[in-house]
């Protein structure tokens, strides 16, 4: 079922792709994210946890300016991707979505063909030049999301039609198919069945060989699952980071280690 | 969606963020066209709103003043009461026709006492009088019959040709083939003007009066009318509202679900678009074909938009209900209320504010309607009488405001589209008021649960 | 006894009712509220219902059912030979009418006696003169028979009046007897009245449904006639809507309703892309502030009578358009000649549908889950990407549904065409020219001094049916598509 191919083992894993410096949020009145310094890796996953509230999603959505089409939401501080300050004025957040993709926490298809879902996001950003390379993108896509097998042969049915677990790889493979180089991924499971959250969670493992991902979730299990680095947050702070195999085993904070065995939540 | 094959190379965004490639230069700029387009849609229908207020404004507004020329009467006794009896019967008798050599005179004292030298007769001088002048005349004199003999100040309406000089509609290029008007007399009119006999004040009678013939455009009110609006009303308020709020009472809360209350629904949303003038049609069937109810009478004229207004009274009234939260009726259950006081003790006083919101939008919709009005014969006559008890009112044939705007749009004078769009006005101000009524009462009363 | 009498004292009876069951059962318990089954108020209120809901709903139905009763037992006394040449039965019967009222204003007044009137012969009396001395204006002389008919036709009204009086009253009595023996502490009275309550909103809910049935009705039966009198051929399929009063008329609907679609079109031309976009900009880009001073703007457009709009049809934008396009226009071409046409009316109404247009369109684009925009945004799709490739596809059925709404509307829509849109009928697809539609001529039709029993008056009955079954097979079509979009994001 995992038909996607391996590519480029050869990762230099720490290279920085996302620096973050002094970033604040507010929302209105609202300080939602204080002070927040981060090094996200290329090429790995990075797992933010902490409580409901704490901060994690806002962050992350600052990661692709979505943060912009909310009125009262005012960010500060920098935010680079390759050295590059996302917050500049001369980026155009269209541009730099197409860098940097997203995927929800509820899967959220267009109510179209499940080959215009994935054909979208190439044919906005021009990625193909004729109608073969764009079929090529989508299958190529899907292969990525892990679901092609699933539906080459409804490519044309719609794509709301699919489970919940189907329609989450779809959206994936959507957002693949733009070739970003960071994937966010906003609490991508949390309404998923077990099942369907294993096979996102292994599509997420195959996804680090090419792309930078970030993933919020609610699980810590699933964070010791599938992250190489961990990022704790707690009311809007970050309080921890580093190898996801030390903020589980060996939490340098009290907050942290309160969190993961389970009493702040 | 064929967006692949126009595609011209672009790259992938793999470049650098800080400088804008020419594919993101082109969408931000489709972007803005976009977004222009809608700014353009908004600004259209503004300027749309401003100009229909504008024109109503612009125009409406000579209605609400009226030319009248102020003169010395005598009522010399030996024209009017002969006799010397003052008996009422007898000064009666002297038609309005006994009344013109009066004016005449008082006329031709004025222009002498003002030095005004013209070579037009004394008939012809009062021309620039309202043929109505005389009546106005006699009238006085019946009401007060012990002035007789006296001399009068009188303020007499001026021709609607010399109102229409007065407001900029008459020219002299545009009385050139008028028959009811000549050059010699607007020389006549600057004259006067000029010694203070004639002159442009505010006209109290256009907003209280009655309607006048078409030939005399200047003497025309819309009061008669706004009464007959008020009947109707009244009409509409007494029945829509509890036959309105009873039905939403029972959709709301006890219906059961089935297929007689999915029919009941259906229906009334689609009452609310039937098209206004099939429920005109269904009055002239019913009510009057079939009752044999009066013509043009305001009952008949309420009942026809108290149908047509109750589809949105139920739709507010069960929205208003609606948002009364369960809980509430839970509450009153909880305490062994039946159902019945539970809705009529709890849920309707705290809807009420929602329900007179609706019920006045309602009645504002209802007040502006014509079309049905037309097929009920509230049209083509002079609404000219005040009705003096409820059930005349109900029942004596009346107009309407709308119906009395749309029966001068109609006549041919171009005077009467000034008092047109001057009913125009006054109808708005009551829309208006009745609109800003319900959203104070929304803000004022609104609960969020 | 005049009808508002009957009623107030029903009313009345109904109001002491009230009092005397409170009291009296509380009499009965010896003033003890407790030993009560119910409240004192659903005594009286039980006693007050017994005597008004049974008398009134009679008086109702009597009011309805004795003018049919009279007129069928009356008209048979009009033998087919005696209806006069060009006239027909309900002529005659008009006539009847008129002068039974005659009679009943004599007899009012005291000008003449219930005697005096059973003994007036048409042969010998003129009846007409007779009546117009008392003030009573008639239109023809009397004849014999339509006198006779009248004679009967009054003293049938009187008898049945009588009757209706008694029997109301009757009624009344009964139900306050029966209600009043009924009234002890131990009697379900709440439980009773709140049945009666039940069946009053069931009655009052199904109004909507009689309506509905009296529009059909109503303009059934006239249809009726109408094909009685018209070849039905001639209205659905000729091609000449030109009506004679003389008779012989063409009457056919085809060139109203080309006219009706036409100017109908014009004005969705106009008010779709505007209120499309409008509402696109009001939903996806406004501000709230842009919002909170824009939208109720807008809405004010909706609450302008249509009264308005025509006179601003005739007297504004008509003669602007003459201006531009006429003779001696700025344009220079010689299009339109009068200041009524089907691009006048067209573009009047267009604006009234703006801000109808606009507001559907904005209710059905925010019912759009915003996480479709997010994903699309988050695609690095633009606003108007996102707005023209994943929104407004998703919204597409409920737009489609508020542009058939706005349809309906256009189409039934009367003053603005009255007003605006001429009297010519004809096909024709200069949009300068003046043009006729449906509604207007239902109104020039039903206004007009004709014989009411003539095809010329009749066909608007027909016009009007038509009109409505088109109107409600729209509104249904589109609340049904409507209610279909909405359910699919519930």
């Amino acid at each position: 079922m995992y038909d996607t191919e391996k590519l480029g083992t050869d990762v230099n894993q720490t290279e920085t792709k996302i620096s973050a410096r002094n970033v604040q949020v507010y929302y209105g009145d609202t300080h939602a994210i204080k002070d927040v310094n981060v090094d996200i890796d290329a090429k790995a996953v990075t797992a933010f946890i902490g409580p409901s509230g704490c901060g994690k999603s806002t962050f992350l959505r600052c990661i692709n300016r979505m943060n912009d089409t909310i009125d009262v939401c005012r960010v500060e501080g920098d935010i680079k991707i390759d050295g590059e300050d996302i917050y500049d004025k001369r980026v155009d957040p269209v541009q730099l979505r197409a860098k940097v993709g997203m995927v929800f926490q509820k899967p959220n298809p267009f109510p179209k063909s499940i080959y215009d879902n994935i054909a979208y996001g190439p044919r906005i950003h021009g990625l193909a030049k004729n109608k073969a390379e764009l079929d090529e993108i989508v299958e190529k896509s899907l292969r990525r999301g892990a679901i092609w097998n699933e539906v080459k042969d409804r490519l044309h049915a719609p794509g709301t039609g699919l489970s919940g677990g189907q329609q989450q790889r779809l959206c994936i493979a959507r957002a693949v198919a733009t070739e970003p180089e960071v994937l966010l991924m906003d609490e991508p499971c949390s309404a998923l069945d077990p099942i369907a959250t294993a096979q996102v969670e292994e599509l997420i493992d195959e996804l680090r060989d090419q792309y930078s991902v970030v993933i919020v979730t609610h699980s810590m299990q699933q964070a010791a699952r599938v992250s190489q680095k961990t990022a704790f947050f707690h009311l809007g702070n970050l309080v921890e980071y580093g190898d996801t195999s030390q903020i589980f085993t060996n939490p340098k904070d009290e907050r942290t280690e309160s969190y993961i065995t389970g009493r702040i939540g | 969606m064929t967006d692949a094959t126009q595609n011209t190379g672009a790259v992938a965004p793999q470049g650098s963020l800080h400088t804008l490639d020419a594919r993101t230069k082109r969408r931000n700029a489709a972007e803005g066209r976009f977004k222009l387009y809608g700014m353009i849609a908004i600004g259209i229908g503004l300027l749309m709103l401003v100009t229909l207020l504008y024109t109503i404004l612009s125009k409406g507004t000579g209605a609400f003043t009226q030319t009248f020329v102020s003169m010395e009467v005598e009522l010399l006794e030996s024209k009017l009461d002969k006799s010397g009896e003052r008996d009422l019967e007898k000064i009666k008798k002297v038609t309005t026709f006994g009344y013109a050599p009066l004016i005449k005179s008082a006329f031709e004292k004025t222009v002498e006492a003002n030095g005004i030298e013209t070579d037009l007769k004394s008939k012809d001088m009062t021309k620039i009088l309202s043929k109505s002048a005389a009546s106005q005349l006699r009238n006085y004199v019946i009401a007060n019959p012990d002035k007789i003999g006296q001399t009068i100040e009188f303020r007499f309406l001026a021709n609607s040709r010399v109102d229409g000089y007065m407001k900029g509609r008459v020219t002299r290029d545009s009385i050139a083939n008028d028959k009811n008007i000549t050059p010699a007399q607007l020389d006549l009119v600057d004259q006067l003007i000029e010694v203070g006999a004639l002159k442009k004040t505010f006209n109290i009678d256009f907003i209280i009066g009655a309607d006048a013939s078409d030939q005399r455009p200047e003497a025309a009110g819309i009061g008669v009318a706004m009464v007959g609006s008020f009947f109707m009303m009244l009409v509409v308020l007494v029945l829509a509202l509890p036959i309105g709020v009873a039905a939403s009472i029972y959709l709301e809360e006890f219906a059961p679900k089935n297929w007689i209350t999915d029919i009941i629904e259906v229906n009334i949303s689609n009452l609310a678009a039937v098209p206004s003038i099939v429920f005109g049609i269904l009055g002239l069937a019913v009510f009057i074909n079939y009752m044999h109810l009066p013509q043009s009478a305001p009952l008949v004229g309420g009942l026809v938009l108290t149908l047509m207004t109750l589809p949105t009274i139920i739709i507010s009234t069960r929205a208003a209900l609606k948002a009364v939260p369960p809980s509430i009726r839970d509450a009153a259950l909880g305490v062994g209320a039946s159902k019945m006081q539970a809705v009529f003790h709890h849920v309707l006083p705290l809807a009420a504010p929602g329900i007179l919101t609706g019920t006045i939008i309602g009645l504002a919709q209802a007040l502006g309607e014509t079309a049905p009005l037309l097929l009920i014969g509230m049209i083509g006559f002079i609404a000219s009488n005040m009705p003096e008890t409820v059930g005349e009112g109900l029942l004596s044939p009346n107009s309407a405001m709308p119906a009395q705007i749309y029966e001068w749009a109609k006549r041919a004078d171009p005077a009467f589209y000034e008092r047109a769009w001057g009913g125009i006005i006054i109808l708005l101000i009551f829309l208006i008021s009745m609109n800003t009524l319900a959203v104070l009462l929304r803000r004022r009363f609104e609960r969020r649960w | 006894m005049p009808l508002s009498w009957l009623v107030l004292l029903v009313l009345a009876l109904a109001a002491a009712g009230y009092f005397i069951g409170r009291i009296r059962v509380l009499k009965l318990a010896g003033g003890d509220v407790r030993a009560l089954h119910s409240l004192p108020i659903y005594y009286g209120t039980n006693v007050a219902l017994s005597v008004a809901v049974p008398a009134l709903a009679v008086l109702l139905v009597w009011l309805l059912a004795q003018p049919t009763l009279i007129e069928r037992s009356v008209s048979g006394m009009i033998a087919p030979e005696m209806i006069p040449e060009g006239s027909n039965l309900n002529l005659v019967m008009s006539d009847v009418r008129r002068v039974a009222d005659g009679l009943n204003t004599a007899i009012a007044g005291g000008a003449m006696s219930l005697a005096e009137v059973d003994a007036m012969d048409a042969t010998v009396v003129d009846v007409r003169a007779r009546l117009g001395e008392l003030g009573v204006a008639l239109g023809q002389d009397v004849r014999p028979e339509v006198l006779a008919a009248a004679k009967s036709y009054r003293s049938a009204a009187v008898t049945g009046n009588t009757m209706r009086t008694l029997i109301v009253l009757a009624l009344a009595v009964i139900g306050f007897g029966i209600s009043f023996s009924k009234t002890n502490p131990d009697y379900r009275a709440r439980n009773v009245v709140e049945r009666a309550v039940l069946a009053l909103l069931m009655a009052a809910a199904s109004l909507a449904i009689l309506t509905t049935v009296g529009i059909v009705l109503s303009m059934l039966f006239e249809t009726i006639n109408f094909f009685g009198l018209h070849n039905w051929r001639d209205f659905f399929f000729g091609t000449t809507w030109a009506p004679n009063f003389r008779g012989d008329s063409e009457l056919s609907i085809l060139p109203l309703l080309w006219g009706t679609l036409y100017i109908s079109f014009i004005a969705l031309l106009v008010a779709v892309p505007i209120g499309l976009f409008a509402a696109i900009y009001l939903s996806e880009y406004a501000g709230p502030k842009t919002r909170a001073f824009a939208k109720p703007l807008l809405e004010i457009l909706a609450g302008i009578p249509t009264i308005v709009y025509g006179l601003f049809a005739l007297l504004t934008v008509g003669p602007m358009l003459v201006n531009l396009f006429g003779q001696s226009g700025s344009l220079g071409v010689d299009w339109m000649s009068g200041a009524t046409s089907v691009l006048t009316a067209g573009v009047v109404m267009g604006i009234m549908l703006i801000p109808f247009v606009s507001s559907l369109s904005d209710d059905i684009i925010n019912a759009v889950p915003q996480a479709m925009r997010d994903g699309s945004l988050g695609l690095g799709a633009t606003s108007s990407e996102t707005i023209r490739q994943v929104v407004i596809p998703a919204a597409l059925p409920g737009i489609v549904g508020a542009i058939l709404l706005a349809a309906s509307r256009a189409i039934g829509e009367t003053m603005i065409v009255v007003m605006g849109a001429g009297a010519i009928a004809k096909f024709s697809l200069n949009p300068f020219e003046s043009m006729t539609t449906i509604t207007t001529r239902i109104v020039s039709q039903l206004t007009g001094d004709g014989d009411f029993a003539s095809p010329e008056t009749l066909v608007a009955f027909a016009l009007g049916l038509t009109l409505f079954v088109l109107t409600l097979g729209l509104n249904v079509l589109a609340l049904y598509i409507v209610r279909k979009y909405r359910e699919q994001y519930e």
